[in-house]
């Protein structure tokens, strides 16, 4: 990491420094002084000519790699070498020879320009000696920080890696569990049910038997009101004056008609009135209810007369308030929609009450029943249990999914947010999960990405961190954000920049 | 930058603004049709053929300078009086004016260097139907004045080379009282007592006139979308239309996103010239863009004309072409020619207010009209050597340490360049002369580090002022008066990139001294030696005005917006670079970019084409939008490199940069909501491409900068159509992708997406062109077909020519300024060749105020190299050597001598007998001197 790399800086600084200084032609490096011999020919490096020896840096440039030019400006491709004693030697283009720019801390490259440069290469190596003590302190304690915070990744991971373990153990014995309630439950409720039907059987005998009285009383009535004449005999006349009868709805009821109603007699007495009666019951209106013609709405109760476990009442504000979840997290959503299941709600209520009620479970139904209930309220319960698992198992795999550097030195990061604040934004770093910048002085926040992976260069790939897919740009593309990491002591947001307002936003926080 | 509807998306979210803009084009209705456009509209609908014009032949006037005639409209009994002037260099200028206008119209000032030179007429014949004047004597040619209806001819020979009138559509809308103030009509008229008798009646049929004209729609208030133009004056527009017989070709014109060869406007459009800041504009359209030049030049085989219609208003002009058509001439054209399939090009210049005020110059080759125009208007101005180098520009480096970044990426990669630029966003919330605390808290400390390097700096200042009583500009121009004015007399206020802003009223010579002001050291902050300016939005872009610009109703002191609107930008870079110079004590050329521009702003600067887009066709339209800004004087001009708008891809970037590195202004530029495109951020590959682009137009730079010194002399443009060389030519008459730097390097830039190859036409019978980068050789008069690589850039030198480089190619500019030179000498089957070589500071006016300069001729003949001081009286010592000549198109010679101050040495030399390039290795020589090199 880069921890590594600036200590090993220091040690190539330290041996530059010590450097001697040897005689050799202007430009030219020691690792190629033997090919520039004084007073010999010279063969330009890429071996396409001999020249003589005092073309060599004469401004004209003679060879095609430039070689013949180490100290003049006159190859394009050629390059200077300055020595910077006291500080880092160091390649230039040939362009910066004269070019009255000081490049070269020992001034070297400036040799004919009338530039007036200062060897500053001491003064540069002992600002770079300190920086790089400085950092190599740093990076020390970095170093110190980073094994400890790849200690503790470990451990969690391991914590987290054995409570993993223990909960899968853990889930296998809830899953038994389960498994095990549930016969239980399927046990409890096969008697419950059998009692149920029972009691629901009996009462639907009884209502047989109360609806039969209700219709013979019904039955007499209604021979008393069609024998108008009070013969004891209802008769195929007597009869027709009752049109809703009409068999064909043609709006008459004919003779034929009535006296087919009538069982193809031409009339009945009360005990054959009561095949009669069969036919047309159905549709008999009481002369008495005629006028108020309102016949009582059959009533659509599709519920069995048995209250269910689970009422419908219990359901449907639970369904309201995941939809009313939903739209808050869709803002567009117009917020109207939560309103739209409300009436749905009560409508049932009122007509089930003209219903005679279902008599009580006897003492022994109810006893199964409670007892079914506490098997049902056990399953749920481990099952609810269950599921807990399953979501901590997932959420610990996806933890362990990331991949939080070679040792795991970035775990730490986790699940944390760190803010800069600049002059216009709230920045927020997320790591792992996002990046947002909010106006500092009102306004919305703007996504800059969500965590893509890591983008650093092949050798230092966890020097970058790359988060995607945020908000989209102005005729461009989306938003998205490269973070830099730098070694140090704490974890910060150092700075952010914003190239262009639409691709890559520094963020470099110090890693540790 | 841009305009309106973008900067909304700016003010809602940094760049969410997705819905504002759904389409990519123009919002055309945002500008007027020439139908929406009324006074266009009622001057359109007029009928040819029916001039209600006549000369009274018995008011002319004759005297040494001019001739005067009154013209009267039968239909209106209005005079016009109107002035013909000889003007020496083969012009003809013509004025017409009202007799006795209500109030005076508005006459351009400033735009004409001086008042032109006059040369005396002769009055050849005159009789009951017209006169004849003599235009002189050398060119045998005349100028008719038809009485009925009233017609100019202009005659060389036997030749009629311009009709004006000849179609009838002289228009001239008299000012008068407006119908409901004109309840007391012996008030207007007992001025007009002293007139006499005669004047009365025509005053009166003018009323009765005007009564009847009144009742055309726009005449006395306008609304365009939600803006009414109040128009006290009531109608002002002018119109006059010239006939060219022999004429196919007319170009000029600018600024139109269009092609070089100006198209018939029949059933479309007339080309609009109005100053406007269109967001995201179209291409080949007639539509007004962000500067006007009234400027046409007309080119046949047998000779180049050019037409300078100098008004300032809103202008329109249509273009037809009738082949077949004949102009009928009056008795006294007995000698017209015969042919009567004589191709012609009638024009007609519709203007909303002014005067007629047109100067005809007559060629007759291209270079004597550029020439005539120069000797009008002025010439390019000088630009420092720097400004010709490349920019990196960008809307916008975010803070000093991004500006430090770039600079160092362009050193990292080894690319040069000489400018960086800092956009609107640079000010303290677009405060211009002021600088963001936050992000570039230290500008001095900036430009010091740029100038460490030898480089400069841009900033922008936009001429549309932020309302902020905190604000030391805008309270200072308050305080003296000098923001435009609205039409009820308080200060103009329109929405600009600061929110609320006033507009100074740069047609005011104080204001504009105050201006240049500003821009001492002392006054402006922050800001140093190295530091230049950037005019953009001076159209002026105000973008809840109407058409995005000012309200024609706003007041320039007496004058109404209408009358000035072209000028405002001309006014604006003019104020300008006059600070820029006055900061130096006169010492240092300026530098100022302008986005709007007139006739004459080629005196203050450089010009670019605005807002374009990341798209092959902007790529290819900037060829012929420069090449028409050159014809009409405005040399110094380029597009952003990159197209503005929208995201290049890698190829069409690198393309652009090699494109750009051969056009005059190379600056690349970038919208806010871009990605970054510093050449290196498109993988090495491209970087290296971009680099080598940049790289061979900065060895390249003596030769630019020498082109550049022979436009600031004789006004010849640096980037010109191959026709301009080549008038007999017809085959370079419409040529859109080629052109050339001077007269001797042929461009023929790579434009199209995935291109294999271009077929370049390389001009001239019995001549010769040598590729710049293989020296191979190809004849003249061919179209040749060059296969291209992504490196490809197809240029070529002429043979017969020899141009200077600097083959040392470094960070900047500045850094090459002692660097020596090597010449291209390019031989011609003659085996001859010439060039010239100009040197000086590069930066200051010491060229001019004390003749500190070389400038040499270099001429290649009888295997001869020599050179000669063409100004003797000029003195300086430059440490510049001459490291190499290269001749194309040699012969192996048994030696070379080089012979200076008497002594003859031999050089030593390599020749290539594949391609005939003869090298000749450090002659040495001082660039000053005096030498020869002779092939033995």
């Amino acid at each position: 990491m880069s921890c590594a790399y600036l200590l090993l800086a220091i040690s190539l600084c330290v041996s530059f420094a010590n450097a001697v200084e040897v005689q050799r032609p202007r430009g030219v490096p020691l690792s190629k002084r033997q090919f520039y011999e004084e007073n010999k020919p010279f063969t330009c490096l890429d071996g396409s000519r001999t020249i003589p020896f005092d073309r060599v840096n004469d401004d004209y440039c003679d060879c095609k790699d430039g070689s013949d030019e180490p100290g003049t400006a006159a190859c394009p491709n050629g390059s200077f070498h300055c020595t910077n004693a006291g500080y880092k030697p160091t390649f230039i283009p040939s362009s910066r020879i004269n070019d009255g720019i000081c490049d070269c801390c020992d001034t070297t490259d400036e040799y004919n320009s009338g530039a007036s440069c200062q060897n500053t290469c001491r003064e540069l190596g002992r600002q770079e000696r300190e920086t790089l003590q400085k950092q190599a302190e740093i990076a020390k304690e970095g170093f110190l920080l980073k094994q400890q915070l790849i200690n503790e990744a470990k451990k969690q991971r391991e914590e987290k890696q054995g409570k993993m373990t223990e909960m899968q153990t853990n889930r296998r014995t809830m899953e038994e569990k389960v498994e095990a309630l549930r016969t239980v439950k399927e046990v409890a409720e096969q008697p419950e049910k059998e009692a149920k039907e029972r009691h629901l059987k009996a009462w639907e005998d009884q209502k047989a038997i109360i609806r039969a009285e209700k219709d013979k009383t019904k039955m007499a009535e209604a021979f008393l009101e069609l024998d108008d004449d009070a013969d004891g005999y209802v008769s195929v006349v007597e009869l027709q004056s009752h049109t809703e009868l009409d068999p064909d709805s043609d709006g008459a009821l004919t003779e034929a008609e009535a006296q087919a109603l009538l069982g193809g007699a031409g009339k009945v007495d009360t005990s054959s009135f009561e095949s009669a009666w069969d036919n047309i019951k159905d549709k008999y209106i009481s002369e008495s209810q005629a006028d108020s013609a309102a016949v009582d709405p059959p009533v659509e109760d599709n519920r069995p007369p048995v209250p269910d476990n689970e009422p419908y009442h219990d359901d449907e504000p639970v369904d309201e308030d995941e939809e009313n979840e939903d739209d808050d997290e869709d803002d567009d959503y117009p917020e109207e929609d939560s309103d739209k299941p409300i009436p749905t709600v009560h409508t049932p209520e009122k007509s089930e009450q003209d219903e005679e009620a279902m008599p009580p479970y006897d003492a022994e139904t109810q006893t199964l029943i409670d007892a079914a209930q506490k098997t049902r309220d056990d399953f749920d319960e481990a099952e609810r249990a269950l599921r807990e698992v399953d979501d901590q198992i997932k959420s610990i795999e996806k933890e362990l999914s990331f991949d939080f550097g070679t040792s795991g030195e970035f775990t730490y990061l986790y699940s944390q947010c760190y803010d800069l604040t600049t002059s216009e934004y709230i920045y927020r770093l997320c790591p792992f999960n996002r990046v947002s910048q909010k106006p500092k002085y009102g306004g919305s926040e703007t996504n800059l990405g969500s965590w893509g992976s890591w983008a650093g260069p092949v050798d230092s790939k966890y020097m970058v961190m790359k988060y995607e897919h945020g908000t989209g740009c102005w005729q461009g593309p989306n938003r998205s954000t490269t973070v830099k990491l730098i070694c140090g002591k704490e974890t910060v947001v150092i700075s952010t920049s914003e190239p262009s307002r639409s691709l890559e936003r520094r963020t470099p926080p110090r890693g540790y | 930058m841009a305009a309106f509807i973008e900067r909304m998306g700016l003010l809602v979210l940094a760049c969410v603004s997705l819905l504002v803009s759904g389409s990519l084009a123009v919002d055309r209705g945002n500008f007027k049709t020439c139908d929406q456009s009324a006074f266009c509209k009622r001057q359109r609908a007029l009928k040819a053929g029916q001039s209600p014009y006549r000369a009274l032949l018995d008011t002319l006037e004759l005297s040494d300078s001019r001739v005067t005639l009154q013209l009267i409209n039968d239909n209106n009994k209005v005079r016009l009086l109107l002035e013909l002037y000889r003007l020496q260099g083969n012009m003809t200028r013509v004025k017409i004016n009202e007799l006795k206008p209500l109030r005076p119209r508005f006459e351009v000032p400033d735009v004409l260097v001086s008042d032109p030179p006059t040369e005396p007429m002769s009055l050849l014949s005159q009789d009951d139907n017209g006169v004849v004047l003599s235009l002189g004597v050398q060119r045998q040619q005349r100028l008719i004045v038809s009485a009925r209806p009233f017609r100019l001819d202009i005659v060389e020979g036997p030749e009629v080379l311009m009709s004006l009138n000849s179609r009838g559509l002289l228009a001239f809308e008299h000012l008068r009282m407006r119908k409901d103030t004109q309840a007391n009509p012996e008030g207007g008229e007992a001025k007009e007592d002293a007139d006499g008798e005669e004047q009365q009646v025509e005053a009166k049929e003018t009323v009765e006139e005007g009564v009847k004209e009144e009742e055309m729609d726009g005449m006395w208030e306008e609304t365009f979308k939600s803006h009414t133009d109040g128009k006290p004056n009531g109608p002002t527009s002018i119109s006059l239309d010239f006939s060219l017989p022999g004429v196919e070709h007319v170009y000029g014109i600018p600024e139109h996103a269009d092609t070089l060869k100006l198209k018939t406007t029949d059933g479309g459009d007339p080309y609009r010239l109005y100053n406007l800041d269109v967001f995201q504009y179209e291409l080949f359209n007639p539509m007004a863009l962000y500067g006007a030049v009234p400027v046409m030049l007309a080119h046949s085989t047998a000779r180049t004309m050019g037409l300078f219609w100098l008004n300032a208003a809103e202008t329109w002009v249509d273009i037809s072409s009738n082949t077949a058509g004949k102009t009928v001439f009056g008795k006294m054209l007995d000698y017209v020619q015969g042919a009567s399939e004589t191709p012609q090009t009638d024009v007609r210049w519709i203007s909303e207010s002014g005067i007629i005020d047109v100067f005809i110059m007559l060629g007759p080759t291209p270079s004597d009209v550029f020439t005539q125009y120069a000797s009008l208007t002025g010439t390019q101005s000088f630009p420092p050597i720097a400004a010709l180098a490349y920019h990196q520009c960008r809307w916008n480096y975010n803070d000093q340490e991004d500006v430090q970044a770039v600079d160092k990426g362009f050193d990292e990669h080894d690319i040069p360049y000489d400018f960086i630029w800092l956009d609107i966003e640079h000010a303290d919330g677009k405060r211009y002369f002021t600088w963001d605390p936050h992000k570039f808290p230290t500008p001095k400390d900036m430009l010091q580090g740029i100038m460490d390097k030898r480089r400069k700096m841009v900033a922008i200042v936009d001429p549309h002022i932020k309302i902020d009583s905190n604000y030391k500009i805008h309270n200072e121009i308050r305080a003296q008066n000098f923001y435009v004015k609205n039409k009820d007399g308080g200060d103009y206020e329109g929405w600009c990139w600061p929110g609320s802003a006033g507009y100074p009223d740069f047609t005011n010579p104080q204001m504009r001294a105050w201006w240049a002001s500003m821009f001492a050291y002392d006054q402006y902050e922050g800001s140093m030696e190295n530091l230049y300016t950037w005019n953009d939005m001076n159209e002026p872009s105000v973008f809840n005005g109407p058409e995005v610009t000012m309200h024609k109703d706003a007041k320039h002191g007496d004058w109404e917006h209408r009358d000035v609107h072209n000028l405002y930008g001309f006014y604006v870079q003019m104020a300008t670079a006059d600070g820029l110079i006055r900061r130096s004590g006169g010492v240092e050329r300026p530098f100022v970019l302008t986005r709007a521009f007139f006739a004459g702003s080629q005196r203050y600067g450089a010009v670019w084409t605005g807002d374009n887009a990341a798209e092959w066709d902007h790529l290819k339209i900037s060829i012929p939008m420069c090449l028409s800004l050159g014809l009409v004087g405005i040399s110094l001009c380029g597009a952003d490199v990159g197209g503005f708008f929208k995201t290049p891809s890698a190829e069409l970037l690198v393309r652009w940069y090699q494109t750009g590195a051969y056009q005059p202004f190379f600056r690349a530029h970038a919208h806010l909501d871009t990605p970054r495109r510093e050449p290196w951020l498109f993988g090495p590959e491209n970087t290296a491409l971009i680099r080598e682009a940049v790289r061979q137009r900065y060895a390249l730079l003596p030769y630019w900068y020498q082109q550049f010194y022979q436009a600031y002399r004789t006004g010849q443009p640096v980037m010109r159509p191959l026709w301009v060389e080549y008038p007999k030519d017809t085959a370079t008459f419409t040529m859109d992708d080629q052109f050339l730097i001077g007269k001797d390097l042929l461009v023929h830039p790579v434009t199209e997406e995935g291109s294999r190859g271009v077929t370049a036409y390389l001009p001239g019978h019995g001549e010769v062109w040598y590729d710049v980068h293989t020296f191979q050789k190809h004849n003249g008069a061919q179209s040749l077909y060059i296969p291209v690589t992504m490196s490809s850039i197809p240029v070529f030198q002429r043979g017969g020519s020899i141009i200077p480089k600097k083959l040392r190619v470094r960070r900047s500019s500045s850094c090459m300024e002692n660097d020596p030179y090597t010449l291209i000498v390019a031989l011609n089957p003659q085996r001859t060749a010439e060039g010239e070589l100009y040197i000086d500071d590069g930066h200051t006016f010491s060229f001019d105020t004390k003749k500190e300069f070389i400038h040499r001729s270099l001429t290649f003949a009888n295997n001869v190299l020599s050179t000669r001081n063409l100004c003797p009286e000029s003195q300086l010592s430059s440490p510049s050597w001459i490291e190499k000549v290269i001749i194309l198109g040699a012969s192996n010679p048994k030696g070379v001598n080089l012979k200076t101050d008497g002594k003859v040495t031999p050089l030593d030399y390599e020749f290539d007998a594949s391609m005939s390039v003869l090298t000749l290795r450090k002659p040495g020589v001082n660039v000053g001197a005096d030498w020869t090199v002779e092939l033995l």
